[in-house]
């Protein structure tokens, strides 16, 4: 396995996800010898997993099962170990496809956090692509060094450990694509423009407050960045249920009940609609909003340099 | 020089499919010299702009040739006088000393929109009042009415996404471009994948997964009818091999291939086509052998083509055949039974493909319900991989939902939908743009597993379990969230 490239069956030093159900899940590192604890019970390396399909059930000592998944980039982001706050799928979407990225793009990016971002870009840009990732927190280069390694990626992406805003992306006139996810984006764009191909490319800044969007578009119009367009996106998850609502009592009979514009003697002429006026109750299904949702993660500021 | 400085495909040359900008509205366009193109109530060639680079902006000068436009003016107002309110602003609708003849003449004169929005400028009497903010906004709406100025950009999911929601949505059944992006990310398409693709979109979520496969690995378009339809894939403009393994296969064979019961027998026309096949691979084409199927897949096809350039083909072929009457019909039967054959060949290659139920993903965004094509084309997929079910209703994506959970082999089932917002960021009126989409569809994606089906009945209870919960459990559910 690899971040890149699919493969069939568990191997020594795969990094695979094990699923328990319901978004329920963690990495594990594949390792002969190695036993991982859920909460089902033991699952042993060496025999439960290694030379197993990716996609299996898995029983566990307490007779429980998960399955094993093979990983990607959107599983990652949903189980890896935070260092900073990430990006997620539904912003990483709109900013892969609003950069372009395709296999052979060349990226640069700021900063490499946790990596969130980084492994969704190097999915997408491989194998004949690349991407230069900045991080002024040593420690947290290190550790995405690390990472990338584990994953079979290294070859696709060098971690370099420097103040982007200070130092660049230590190249120039290559990129085809510019992201930035710093503090004080507007002290980098002038270094983003320099980063990318004299015939031109794509910038994408992301902030939290409309401040640091305000100076970031001042600073992309100071540098000629044309296109300049801020947006947001928001995901809506919904739980399909089947709701049951009750019949109100008008003091009507039962027969009278056609009134109402339910034939109880044909339930399914209404789709999924269906009525069970025994009960007093009718039932259907729906796209339940969840109870909280994320309302705001950052905006996301588009450019392009020509 | 200009042409010097070009990196490969950086440069619009002839024969490119390049998509043209104003402000915010695209339009694909061949680029074919001596061309009438029409373009926001405009019209020009496209010759001049051969030779230069992506993204570089046009004037549009009299006689419709383009002129690259040198670096971009700065406000054109000298005078940086301005009001403060608009207490004193009355609207007579005489506010503006230029009639309409005036600015028609000024237009037929030839003059740069660039002067005659200064014109309207100094023969407004109210300008100097506005307030800086008033003035701006004016300017702006006034360049963008007289300034015929266009870029001409490179095509790509991004441009053709936001085109095709814009120009036509009824053709990708209101997928709107983040929702696609959603697709793409959900179904960890990369290089090197073998996809099963199944769209009715124009032929648009096809090209976005060949954009982001860059030629590496194998798609498996499954169509309805007579053959797929690609006419915006072909607006792309991808290099040739990226069609090397781009196969389509016909969605009205998937139950026999799932059956075990497909075969090219079972093919129209076939007898015939079978000694053909014989024959042909042994070298010994039969000239007088007439097959009568006229593919349907042929026109569909062949949408790349530009209508000048099919007008053409045909004026040729008119030429040809009254020229050599005989040998044109023996070549033309020979052709078709030729390309006949490749196809058989290559349905035969897709099907063994499709047989070998290990593909890495499914996309599927139609205008068919859902169910039935996921329930069948899941079986080609290999487990732990992603699918993803785009509809422009949510409705059908319940019913989808809970016939996956009864089948079972799928986990992380996920309904969802994404809200865009557009913002306008200018000093001191930041805010978020007045309109905004009203829906650009929904999505159903998971991952699939290995099926096990001789527990399928419990997966099946567990699922209705979860399906319908009784008021209590529903609360309880609700406090996890």
């Amino acid at each position: 396995m690899s971040f890149v490239e699919y493969g069939d069956t568990i191997k020594d030093g795969d990094t695979a996800i094990v699923f328990l159900g319901h978004e329920s899940m963690f990495p594990v590192k594949v390792q002969h010898g190695t036993v991982t604890q859920t909460k089902y019970g033991v699952i042993r390396h060496s025999t439960d997993l290694i030379g197993k399909k990716y996609g299996s059930k898995v029983t566990c000592s307490k007779g429980g099962w998960v399955f094993i998944l093979h990983p990607t980039p959107e599983l990652w982001t949903m189980n890896l170990p935070h260092r900073t706050q990430i990006l997620y799928s539904t912003d990483i979407s709109i900013i892969t496809m609003m950069l372009e990225l395709k296999p052979g793009s060349i990226v640069c990016e700021s900063g490499t956090g946790s990596g969130s971002l980084s492994h969704a870009v190097i999915r997408t840009v491989a194998p004949t692509g690349h991407l230069y990732t900045v991080e002024f927190h040593q420690q947290r280069a290190e550790k995405a060094k690390e990472e990338f390694r584990e994953h079979g990626v290294e070859h696709l992406v060098t971690v370099t450990n420097q103040d982007v805003c200070k130092n660049g992306f230590g190249v120039s006139n290559i990129a085809d694509a510019v992201f930035l996810d710093i503090p004080s984006p507007w002290e980098a764009i002038g270094h983003a423009k320099s980063a990318l191909k004299a015939e031109g490319g794509r910038i994408c800044s992301f902030s939290p407050c409309i401040e640091q969007v305000q100076r970031t578009c001042l600073a992309m119009e100071e540098c000629g960045f044309t296109e300049i367009n801020t947006l947001e996106i928001l995901l809506r998850v919904y739980n399909v249920r089947t709701i049951s609502l009750q019949i109100p009592d008008l003091g009507k009979a039962t027969e009278d009940n056609s009134g109402l514009g339910f034939d109880s003697s044909n339930p399914s002429n209404q789709g999924s609609l269906c009525a069970n006026l025994q009960q007093g109750s009718v039932q259907f299904k729906s796209g339940v909003p969840l109870r909280e949702m994320v309302g705001h993660t950052g905006y996301l500021t588009f450019a392009t340099k020509s | 020089a200009m042409e010097a400085a070009c990196g490969p495909g950086a440069c619009i040359r002839e024969g490119d499919c390049a998509v043209l900008k104003r402000d915010d509205v695209f339009k694909a366009v061949p680029v074919l010299r001596r061309r009438k193109i029409i373009f926001e109530k405009q019209w020009f060639y496209l010759d001049n702009a051969i030779g230069h680079i992506y993204g570089t902006t046009f004037e549009v000068t009299s006689g419709g040739s383009l002129q690259p436009k040198q670096g971009v003016e700065e406000a054109t107002t000298e005078t940086k006088e301005a009001g403060t309110d608009n207490r004193n602003i009355v609207d007579d609708g005489k506010s503006q000393k230029l009639t309409h003849d005036d600015i028609k003449a000024l237009k037929d004169k030839g003059i740069k929109g660039q002067e005659i929005v200064q014109q309207l400028i100094e023969n407004s009497t109210t300008f100097r009042d506005k307030t800086e903010f008033a003035q701006d906004k004016y300017i702006k709406k006034k360049k963008k009415k007289y300034e015929a100025v266009i870029t001409i950009v490179k095509p790509s999911t991004r441009i053709l996404s936001t085109m095709y929601y814009a120009r036509e949505p009824g053709k990708i059944n209101h997928l709107r471009y983040d929702t696609l992006a959603q697709m793409l990310t959900l179904g960890n398409i990369h290089a090197g994948n073998k996809m099963i693709v199944m769209e009715t979109c124009a032929g648009l979520v096809l090209g976005a997964v060949m954009e982001r496969m860059g030629g590496y690995g194998t798609i498996i378009q499954m169509y309805p009818g007579g053959g797929p339809v690609r006419a915006a894939t072909s607006c792309f403009g991808f290099p040739k091999h990226f069609f090397d393994n781009l196969h389509e296969f016909p969605l009205s064979k998937v139950e026999s291939l799932l059956s075990g019961t497909f075969s090219t027998e079972a093919f129209p026309s076939e007898p015939e086509q079978n000694t053909l096949v014989e024959e042909e691979s042994n070298g010994l084409s039969d000239e007088k052998q007439v097959t009568e199927e006229e593919p349907t897949t042929e026109a569909s096809m062949e949408v790349s083509q530009t209508e000048e350039q099919e007008t053409m083909d045909i004026n040729t072929e008119d030429v040809e055949f009254k020229e050599n009457k005989e040998k044109d019909i023996k070549e033309n039967v020979r052709e078709k039974q030729r390309k006949q054959w490749e196809r058989r060949k290559k349905l035969i290659e897709t099907a063994a493909l499709l047989r070998e139920r290990n593909s890495d993903g499914l996309i599927v965004a139609s205008k068919f319900h859902p169910t039935p094509l996921l329930l069948s084309l899941l079986e080609f997929v290999a487990p732990s991989r992603p699918f993803v079910v785009y509809c422009q209703y949510k409705e059908p994506l319940l019913e989808c939902y809970t016939r996956l959970r009864e089948r079972g082999g799928v986990v992380n089932l996920k309904l969802s939908e994404t809200w865009l917002r557009n913002y306008q960021v200018l000093p001191d009126r930041s805010h978020p743009k007045l309109t905004m989409s009203g829906g650009g569809g929904y999505l159903l994606s998971g991952i699939t597993v290995v099926l096990d089906k001789g527990k399928s009945d419990s997966s099946h209870s567990e699922a209705l379990k979860m399906e319908e919960p009784s008021s209590k459990r529903c609360k309880v559910q609700d406090l996890h969230c």
